[in-house]
């Protein structure tokens, strides 16, 4: 695409970033011409978002130098990186909820503009790249898929020469992703380069043309997506073989054990989304995936299973085999067999400052006898945790180690055998491996098929469409709080669960689903 | 009718402290920073404003420390809080008795001093108006003043940039550093807004609406500044009402006692408060209400994540 005269539009030459206790960037050098969709790889901790901070301004590096348009740069903050032309769309977006669109576009240009002047031009911007947005709307009324085009306009309005795209798509439907693809391809081939970030591999091979791989801080080398599957480049990123979860073993399913009938529920939270009328059941032995875009019901939904929200005048509208628990607390559904893993691991599945112990004790002392006449036993509480920590590989120093200084995947497989342990008739696991490094993730899916062969319920709300995939045997769908009619595993397609986590908000009827016939591709030949 | 213009203007009096301590409190909550040391600021605003007037014997300069004051008040708010990120509702609670105390034992030395109030305005034919006139035309400067700020204020946050960027400071201090604005710096010259007309407001009680010093002065109008931020659901024109209806309040206690009507005054000191959460209850039933205009980060500390 490019000559071998011409420069490269950023290359990054050796750059290095420690952290107390960690070498987040170690040497890592690459480049990426004009024009190019450039992919950066690499799982949760391998320095991505680090090496992207560098790039935009936020942080500096320790060593190494960025070289833009062939020319050394120093970059000292992201108004720097704007004014040469580094345009971000950001992983958790940065905008304010209670302003408009106009407002939030004005807040991230550099030069002050007439907002008269800015609408005309985020109007001709959507024009121009098929962008849909009301300049007027509050962001706190607006879709996920919506927000996200605020930021890629943000970006586009000061004609960006590279554009970095952090982890855009996993908030996405996936025809919101087709048409992100579109919007993207087209950009480079206005000769704007285009930095990818993401760990969907089915994605980055559908879209970039280049790619570099880093792991623990280094590059571990390059590719041509477009040459490889998903599979090997997954091996590459963690360094060693993938092996899928093993589902071979068929299963029956006996009766309901978790029973949701109407279940409606106001949020309380300020940009909360309300529950109507939810119905599901559950039988033992099945894995139930609840799928959607995230901010669709799934926080309230977990809230209103695990008895964090109590329902006091409905107290049928959620059974826990057979007996109707919807007015009780997390206490007495646990007492009843039911399991809770909330999303959220620090400050809501473990208390951070507690070691393993403690946070074993907290929700086990019941089932598990931890606790005689009001005191811990000690010996049982240690042996309880001790052998979480045995038979879910989880790496740590001890039982007395600090929740906090477990690394995410650690702290997760620990939250999840901590449920699975106490052997329950129902559980609720809430984004059971996000953020969660490919190794873990696949014990955790492991656990989880070999919990339901003994004949749990088990309910997964996940985002991770790959995910549902691999390990449910039915699924629903939430979309603005209300749920959809379970679907068999074996005959739905990515389409379907797309166009529902749709719901109402408009879609493009005739997208092309090239994404999708690559994933189902893919599928395919893993299989 | 002769009860009317006396009325009307103590009624004016009485409301200018609360405007102007409210009006620097909005910024301040609106960047994200509550600063419940209102009460301390306005009392050492006060006795700073007394001290140097009485020695002096120039209001102007009064009025300036009184505002330097104010805003050296804020200033140990802020390094505590922003810098050193302690606890905002603790450090402010601790900065008004802080103020409670240092004003006492400052103004132990000018109990009993008497200084000329500040002189009201005087144009010849305007203020002579009957009834009008003295209202409109015959108050002292700060009074016009803690109007002019309050829509400069208005105008500050609808209509300019800055205004647009301190309310996104407010509302998401994460989004705002990741855009590249420095949460930290807007919030501490917000602070320090807020400390300077919870300063002037200070000066206003001890050079204006009773031209002495006594301790304790301020007797809670720091707190219903505070109130009436919230009461105002943070916009400047509902403060503006607020403010003055507050004052209405204030004073018919005293009228309805000298016109036999035997309401308890405890009760009628109370009603600002009540008024504050009947309106706390009414926004929090509408969700979107407050949503538009509360800031999201209010109280909550700002640590850049690496």
């Amino acid at each position: 695409m490019t000559g071998g005269s011409k420069p490269a539009q950023l290359e990054v030459r050796g750059v290095t970033k420690a952290f107390p206790g960690c070498l987040a960037n170690d040497d890592i050098s690459f480049r990426i011409e004009p024009g190019e969709i450039h992919a950066l790889l690499g799982e949760n901790g391998a320095g991505k978002s680090t090496l992207v901070k560098i790039i935009y301004g936020v942080l500096q590096a320790d060593l190494g130098e960025l070289l833009w348009e062939g020319k050394p740069v120093t970059i000292h903050s992201p108004h720097d990186a704007r004014e040469m032309g580094v345009g971000l769309v950001f992983q958790h977006f940065s905008l304010f909820e209670t302003m408009t669109v106009l407002e939030n576009i004005a807040l991230a240009m550099n030069d002050v503009r007439d907002m008269a002047a800015l609408r005309q031009q985020v109007i001709e911007v959507e024009k121009t790249y098929g962008l849909p947005l009301d300049p007027d709307r509050h962001v706190y009324t607006l879709s996920v898929g919506e927000r996200q085009r605020i930021e890629i306009v943000r970006c586009l309005l000061q004609n960006p020469k590279l554009l970095i795209l952090d982890e855009p798509t996993s908030v996405l439907t996936p025809q919101e992703v087709e048409k992100l693809f579109e919007t993207l391809r087209r950009l480079a081939d206005e000769g704007c380069a285009i930095l990818y970030i993401s760990h969907k591999l089915h994605e980055v091979k559908a879209l970039c043309q280049k790619a570099t791989v880093l792991r623990g801080g280094k590059v571990v080398g390059g590719c041509d997506p477009r040459e490889e599957t998903a599979k090997s480049m997954a091996e590459m990123m963690i360094g060693q073989k993938l092996t899928a979860p093993d589902r071979s073993g068929t299963r029956k399913f006996g009766d309901v054990r978790l029973d949701i009938s109407d279940l409606s529920l106001i949020s309380d939270e300020q940009f909360g989304t309300d529950l109507k009328g939810i119905g599901l059941k559950v039988r033992g032995g099945e894995i139930m995936g609840v799928a959607g875009v995230a901010g669709n019901g799934q926080n309230e939904l977990f809230q209103a299973l695990a008895g964090e929200t109590e329902i006091i005048v409905a107290p049928d509208c959620i059974k826990i085999d057979g007996n109707p628990v919807a007015h009780f607390g997390p206490r007495r559904r646990r007492r009843l067999g039911a399991a809770f893993v909330p999303e959220e691991r620090n400050g809501h599945g473990a208390v951070p400052d507690m070691n393993l112990a403690e946070n074993g004790f907290l929700t086990a002392f019941r089932r598990m006898a931890l606790s005689a006449r009001g005191l811990i036993r000690e010996v049982p509480t240690r042996t309880f945790a001790d052998k979480i920590i045995k038979t879910f590989d989880v790496r740590t120093t001890g039982a007395s180690a600090e929740a906090g200084s477990l690394s995410g995947g650690n702290l997760q497989k620990f939250i999840v055998g901590r449920e699975i342990l106490q052997d329950p008739g129902v559980l609720v696991i809430s984004q059971p491996t996000w953020g969660v490094d490919a190794g873990a993730a696949s014990a955790i899916h492991q656990a989880l098929l070999d919990l339901a062969a003994k004949g749990t319920a088990v309910l997964v709300i996940s985002q991770d469409l790959d995910e549902i995939f691999a390990i449910c045997d039915q699924v629903v769908v939430m979309a603005e709080g209300k749920m959809s009619a379970p679907r068999a595993m074996a005959d739905v397609s990515v389409e379907e669960i797309g166009l529902l986590m749709g719901g109402l908000h408009d879609l493009d009827g005739d997208v092309t689903l090239k994404t999708k016939e690559l994933i189902e591709g893919d599928r395919v030949g893993q299989a | 009718m002769d009860w009317l213009i006396p009325l009307i203007l103590t009624v004016i009096t009485a409301s200018t402290p609360l405007l102007l301590a409210s009006t620097g409190e909005l910024i301040t909550e609106k960047s994200g920073v509550l600063n419940l040391g209102v009460e301390g600021m306005m009392l050492v605003g006060a006795i700073s404003g007394f001290a140097v007037t009485a020695s002096s014997g120039s209001a102007i300069l009064g009025i300036l420390a009184a505002i330097i004051a104010g805003m050296l008040m804020s200033l140990i708010f802020a390094f505590l809080t922003l810098t050193l990120m302690a606890n905002q509702v603790a450090t402010g609670l601790a900065l008004t008795i802080f103020g409670v105390g240092f004003s006492a034992l400052v103004g132990s030395g000018f109990v009993g001093f008497a200084i000329e109030p500040l002189p009201g305005l005087h144009i010849p034919v305007l203020t002579d108006i009957p009834l009008v006139g003295e209202i409109l035309f015959g108050q002292d400067f700060l009074v016009y003043l803690s109007i002019v700020m309050v829509i400069a204020v208005g105008f500050f946050l609808s209509r300019t940039r800055g205004g647009l960027i301190l309310k996104a400071v407010g509302d998401s201090h994460h989004s705002a550093h990741a855009i590249g604005y420095s949460v930290i710096k807007i919030r501490y010259m917000a602070t320090m807004f807020g400390g300077a007309m919870a300063g002037l407001a200070g000066a206003y009680l001890s050079l204006s609406y009773t031209p002495m010093w006594a301790e304790n002065m301020t007797a809670g109008r720091g707190w219903i500044a505070l109130a009436l931020v919230v009461f105002a659901t943070w916009r400047p024109g509902r403060l503006l009402a607020g403010a003055y209806m507050f004052g209405l309040i204030s004073v018919l206690q005293l009228h309805a006692q000298s016109a036999g009507v035997h309401v308890p005054s405890q009760f009628m000191s109370m009603l600002p408060y009540l008024a504050t959460v009947i309106v706390l209850v009414i926004i929090s039933s509408d969700r979107a209400k407050i949503r538009l205009n509360a800031p999201a980060c209010i109280g909550q500390a700002f640590r850049p994540a690496q």
